[in-house]
């Protein structure tokens, strides 16, 4: 930079001898070296950002129906006729160093007999965790204050539509739910056929439609 | 002695001789500024740059000690606060720094949009300090995400809820913020890679480019009413002010941005001094359901507008409202480049920086007690007052143990103590009739849910008797004003007829 500087100087003067000939024949050539050498690590870049980007986008490109698999939640039995309690699962999908966030709670609900409904801890609007009050046979959410009757479906509050359900089956006298997904508006369940997102909202703002056998 | 000057100035002679650093450096901090910009409006700046530092360095060191797995996050934070010696304290710098750096770089941005200098030629660094700004945020986000407790395990939840209901590819981009099915390990692995390598990075990287441009373009001077910026002329005016009344920025400006700089360290160590570090806060654990998840301070305002906002406007309001604001912040320099510089003649811009303060203000002061919440444990946790059950028949006191066993409290409150949901019930039957009530109990309606379902007849009386007796003190009951031109119109049967149409309504 200092011009006084005798190294910095000398730099300068070696540096610039050989751009005091731009119009040499060596030059074109080097030019076009250069810009063929621009195009090379462009096609290398290219090649080399498809495993990057594959890495990257790998979370959202793999097949959903991998996620899900059946669960088994226990003994029928072990469900009394006409509550709903909380369960816990393993998540199928984990890691080992997952700890304790792998284990996913869901509430079930025994209607009757073999009719159940199971549905995700999570709420329809931002996904906070739901809590079960028996006594008033709703379900409220700490955050914005959703609220939902007992067979899920959305009582009041910003939500806009009812819980989330998954799917389950009795299988030898076991409660079974198709889980493995966190459960959101855009996920797909192995409930619904064609990974049909849940997307459908209820639009009305009243209560749900079976709240109030009128 | 002098023998030990010589030296130490031939060391560094053959450091720069290598280098050539000195001189560029020394040159850059006796450049000349206006000095009119010597003044303690000029310090925030600088003084993010400094918490930037500040945060990297208690973030290195929390580093060596953090284990970033979902498994063995939290306890690690317990770890550190608990048995590494300073390990709070450490903990307790870097969250309050982050706070202050959230506050400073708001500041910031107020006083650059007030004094006008984001107008021509500094439109581009006004442009990345919109990115910083965001930058900014987007740490203060991971970083709460970092502190791997129940707020951060249900935060992830709701970013995750937010990014479902992008239209499309909601569900891909899901998946990519959690890096899985569920929020679990790789989440967190992310947001650790996010939090400090990603945007850390591009943040210095900015940074670098911001300070440059000040450098560049020289500070912005002290606006002076009806002083125009005009692109033909305001480089040449401005070099004429800065060699009419130039300073050196070092020493002759820059004290000033040391001394606020100095305060502020001083401040950030007294607060984590004084209260120590933010959480953690439960363990992340989803099977504990007995939670309230809230977001950390920078974040609370968007934690109060998802509680207000209309369900049917939530969506859309999610997805355009940050387009347009950070897409109006991009284009202000670009649309808004000449013209006057002085808050005292640019009215909107003062009145919108007073509306947006006091919007995020009361919109944050909300979110701190949260009146949309319900109380999950009222019920249980909240007596009646004493002075509504004294005197009452058995009915009504049976009445409010229904609404106790209920959860009606966990959105009513009685004597001040309850959820704030809904409306408070202590003179309730001042506004409602008891067909009003019995109307609402069971049908609910206007945010209240339908208890039609959990009440059988018997409580549903009981409720309402008990719910009758409630009348702030002695006001009088509510009437049903139609009711009694029904019952005063009755006895003349020649009038019915013409009564019917407006009467019958009820």
């Amino acid at each position: 930079m200092n011009p006084s500087e005798p190294l910095s100087a000398g730099d300068q003067s070696t540096l610039t001898k050989p751009a005091a000939h731009p119009a040499s024949a060596g030059h074109s050539r080097r030019v076009f070296l250069f810009k063929l050498s621009l195009l090379l690590n462009g096609a290398v870049g290219m090649i080399l950002a498809v495993p990057i980007v594959g890495y990257l986008l790998g979370p959202a490109l793999n097949k959903r129906t991998r996620d899900d698999s059946w669960i088994n939640l226990g003994s029928v039995s072990g469900f009394a006729e006409g509550e709903t309690r909380l369960v816990n699962f393993r998540n199928p999908v984990t890691t080992p160093w997952d700890g304790q966030t792998g284990d996913i709670p869901c509430w079930v609900r025994r209607i009757a007999g073999n009719n159940f409904q199971v549905f995700a801890i999570n709420c329809a609007h931002l996904g906070c965790p739901v809590r079960w009050f028996a006594q008033s046979k709703l379900f409220l959410c700490p955050c914005h204050g959703g609220a939902y009757y007992e067979d899920g479906s959305r009582a009041s509050g910003p939500p806009e539509r009812g819980l989330f359900e998954y799917a389950h089956k009795i299988s030898s006298g076991s409660l079974m739910i198709c889980a493995g997904k966190m459960p959101t508006l855009a996920a797909g369940n192995c409930a619904r056929p064609g990974n049909q997102p849940l997307t459908q909202i209820e639009a009305s703002s009243e209560p749900g439609v079976n709240s109030w056998p009128a | 002695m002098a023998g030990m000057k010589q030296r130490a100035i031939d060391i560094y002679n053959w450091f720069e001789q290598r280098l050539g650093l000195g001189t560029v450096a020394i040159q850059a901090a006796e450049h000349q500024v206006p000095s009119s910009t010597s003044s303690w409006w000029y310090v925030f700046g600088s003084a993010a740059t400094v918490i930037l530092v500040l945060q990297v360095v208690t973030g290195i060191l929390l580093a060596l000690v953090y284990a970033p797995t979902a498994g063995h996050a939290w306890s690690s934070l317990e770890f550190l606060d608990h048995n590494v010696r300073l390990g709070w304290y450490l903990r307790a710098m870097h969250g309050w720094g982050s706070d202050f750096m959230v506050a400073i770089v708001l500041l910031h941005l107020a006083q650059v949009f007030l004094f006008g200098a984001y107008k021509f030629p500094r439109e581009l660094t006004w442009i990345i300090g919109v990115f910083l700004l965001l930058l900014t945020l987007g740490m203060a986000f991971t970083g709460q995400v970092l502190r791997f407790d129940q707020d951060a395990y249900w935060g992830l939840g709701i970013g995750a809820s937010i990014l479902s209901r992008v239209p499309f590819v909601g569900g891909a981009l899901v998946d990519l913020m959690l890096g899985g099915p569920i929020i679990a390990g790789p989440t967190l692995s992310r947001f650790f890679a996010l939090h400090v390598f990603v945007i850390p990075g591009i943040l210095l990287a900015l940074v670098g480019l911001h300070l440059w441009m000040v450098l560049r373009l020289g500070i912005n001077e002290w606006p002076m009413p009806g002083r125009l910026v005009n692109k033909k002329t305001y480089v040449q005016q401005y070099h004429q002010l800065t060699e009419k009344t130039g300073i050196a920025f070092v020493p002759d400006a820059a004290w000033k941005d040391a001394v606020f700089a100095a305060a502020i360290l001083l401040a950030i160590m007294a607060c984590a001094f004084w209260f120590g570090p933010f959480g953690p806060t439960g363990q992340p654990d989803p099977t504990i359901i007995q939670t309230a998840p809230k977001p950390d301070f920078a974040f609370l305002w968007i934690y109060a507008v998802l509680a207000y906002l209309p369900p049917g406007l939530e969506t859309p309001v999610l997805f355009i409202a940050p387009v347009l604001i950070i897409g109006s912040m991009l284009l202000l320099p670009l649309l808004s480049g000449e013209g006057e510089k002085h808050w005292s003649r640019r009215p909107v811009a003062v009145l919108m920086v007073a509306l947006i303060a006091v919007t995020l203000g009361a919109f944050t002061r909300l979110a701190t007690y949260a009146p949309w919440s319900p109380v999950m444990n009222a019920w249980t946790s909240d007596a009646i007052p004493v002075a509504d059950l004294k005197d009452r028949a058995p009915l009504e006191r049976e009445g409010a143990i229904v609404l106790q066993n209920m959860q009606c409290r966990n959105c009513h409150s009685i004597g001040g103590a309850g959820g704030m949901r809904g409306p408070a019930l202590d003179s309730v039957a001042s506004r409602m009739t008891e067909d009003q009530i019995i109307r609402q109990v069971l049908q609910g309606g206007g945010n209240m849910p339908a208890y039609g379902n959990a009440l059988n007849p018997a409580e549903t009386t009981a409720l309402v008797h008990f719910l009758l007796t409630l009348r702030g003190g002695n006001l009088s009951p509510a009437i049903d004003a139609s009711r009694t031109m029904v019952l005063t119109s009755e006895p003349s049967p020649s009038s019915a007829p013409h009564n019917a149409p407006t009467s019958g309504a009820p």
